[in-house]
């Protein structure tokens, strides 16, 4: 019986467990957010393990960089009494707050509609924007705009041919963090796949730290709001009289 | 060299940073405004958000004033007790000021009501100091002297009380309404209020325009350091690595604008003032009134 259960979980767990896995590097796994941080680069690079000879069609690979999301507020401004004012808003659900997709091919070519809305790969997928109120019609365009918005930031970014696949085997790409990141978890996707199929998945976080005075800042400020402000302040009265201080001693 | 600010979450770069500062230290020095009226707009420009730019602003605003008032003391040129008047309505009006800043935060016409404000304020203060020192320039050729109101309607009012240093006896409402006001202006624009405090002591209150400028530091002082501490309390929008380097090249920009302050005429001083004040007012009326090149945003404060 022992058995006949084993060889029934082998069975299933065969085409689960595909001939084809991603072995994978990154060049760092953990950013520190320093006072002079000025972006970064990571590079991700692997290999496809496989048992069995290579199957014939191409393979391809898409590489996935995500990170922290969060709810956000998408305001359009429209013209009152001649003034251009925010009028209209919509909550996006979620939205990554860094997301950059890499891939070997045209998109549209190497992945079906289905496995990209299954694994939320391309940029309008990986936004959740699930109801929009009822006043605004053409909710879509509150999407569009945050996602052309943070385009421009070079925080979304999808780079058509930007992995380097070799001999079907070698696989590697690099990707710029641009100096206005936010600190939390980066989860790194990569997706093996085949006649527009995902038939592998690999899956690696990255984590990005404000350090040393960043940190303790930051912290200050949340934690003990406080002391923080009062922090300013004796800052603010330090420098106002050194100035004044330093001023009179060169003047003499 | 980049910077990255922890509570603005940008990176900048210091010497943008260190010459913003220094750009406003030079008009402090030369104008005797602290500054901030300046300084967050400009800030604006480069890219941080409004909310921190406001907050960290008022915290320039403290050290630049502690800085002016303490060259005033020696030359006993600060009316304490009008000050200490005018600041127990300026920190009822910046209690009420980081409220209404607050409540139009949530109804997400913030951004709205600074440049409103601004532009009011900026506008109509510049093209009074225009005016008015056009009109001095003109008068100091033909060498007449300058009369000054001495009874207004300011002086019929109740509670009357002496300022020996302003060598004033009048009533307690108008300088309590006056601190009110600005105390206001000072939470929700991120100013300390210096352009508008200097005028309303010299016209409405009639104070002798010696100590105008140094009772007008004393009391906002305490408004900006009000301001700063309840920013950083109820939204933690104060970045503290920001105002560090904006002081730092404020301090260096104020003794070179102490120096060209001496070398320069007080009307032709006036005069740039007031361009400069309008110029400022004049870009933010012109994004107010021209169609902006992308209608939507994301609010700032989405994330918190």
């Amino acid at each position: 019986m022992k058995r006949l259960v084993l060889i029934f979980f082998l069975a299933l767990a065969g085409p689960l467990l595909a001939e084809e896995d991603v072995v994978a590097g990154l060049s760092q796994d953990r950013i520190d957010i320093t006072a002079n941080f000025d972006g970064s680069d990571i590079l991700i690079y692997g290999a496809v393990k496989r048992d069995a000879p290579v199957p014939g069609g191409t393979m391809d690979v898409i590489i996935t960089l995500e990170g922290p999301g969060e709810a956000e507020v998408v305001r359009r401004k429209a013209r009152v009494f001649g003034l251009w004012i925010n009028t209209d808003k919509v909550v996006i659900d979620r939205a990554p707050s860094f997301y950059a997709v890499a891939t070997t091919g045209a998109f549209s070519d190497i992945i079906s509609d289905t496995e990209d809305l299954r694994h939320a790969i391309s940029i309008p997928r990986a936004i959740r924007s699930v109801g929009a109120p009822h006043t605004i019609q053409d909710a879509p365009a509150f999407t569009e705009a945050l996602i052309r918005i943070r385009e421009a930031r070079h925080l979304y970014s999808l780079e058509q041919y930007a992995v380097r696949l070799t001999e079907q085997t070698l696989f590697r790409a690099d990707f710029d963090l641009p100096a206005n990141l936010v600190e939390g978890n980066y989860k790194t996707r990569i997706f093996l796949l085949r006649d527009k199929r995902v038939v592998n998945l690999y899956e690696k976080t990255i984590f990005v730290r404000k350090v040393g005075l960043e940190r303790w800042l930051f912290n200050l400020s949340r934690q003990q709001p406080a002391a923080y402000g009062l922090l300013a302040l004796v800052i603010a009265a330090l420098a106002g009289w050194g100035a004044s201080a330093g001023f009179r001693l060169l003047r003499r | 060299m980049q910077f990255y600010l922890p509570i603005a979450e940008v990176s900048v770069n210091a010497f943008v940073l260190f010459g913003l500062g220094g750009i406003v230290g030079i008009l402090s020095g030369l104008f005797g405004v602290g500054g901030g009226f300046i300084i967050t707009p400009l800030l604006f420009f480069i890219g941080i958000p409004p909310t921190v730019a406001v907050a960290t602003g008022a915290n320039q605003v403290v050290a630049s004033s502690v800085s002016g008032v303490l060259a005033h003391l020696k030359r006993k040129t600060v009316d304490i007790r009008m000050g200490t008047v005018l600041l127990a309505g300026g920190m009822a009006g910046s209690a009420s000021g980081i409220w209404l800043f607050n409540y139009l935060s949530r109804m997400g016409q913030i951004d709205l009501t600074v440049q409103l404000a601004y532009v009011l304020f900026l506008g109509t203060v510049g093209a009074m100091m225009l005016q008015e020192s056009l009109r001095a320039l003109r008068r100091s050729k033909n060498a007449a002297p300058i009369k000054r109101h001495q009874h207004m309607w300011v002086h019929k009012l109740p509670f009357k009380m002496k300022f020996r240093t302003s060598g004033l006896y009048i009533s307690v409402i108008p300088p309590l309404l006056v601190g009110f006001f600005v105390g206001v202006l000072a939470a929700v624009m991120g100013v300390g209020g210096g352009f508008l405090m200097v005028p309303a002591m010299i016209y409405i209150l009639g104070m002798p325009t010696k100590v105008v400028v140094g009772t007008s530091l004393f009391q906002i002082i305490f408004v900006a350091a009000f301001t700063t501490f309840m920013h950083a309390w109820t939204n933690q929008s104060v970045d503290l690595m920001l105002a560090l380097m904006l002081i730092l090249g404020g301090v260096i920009g104020a003794q070179i604008g102490a120096q060209l302050a001496l070398r320069l005429r007080a009307e032709h001083l006036r005069v740039l003032l007031a361009l400069l004040v309008l110029s400022v007012a004049g870009k933010l009326a012109y994004d107010l009134l021209v169609q902006p090149d992308d209608l939507y945003s994301i609010a700032v404060g989405g994330r918190a």
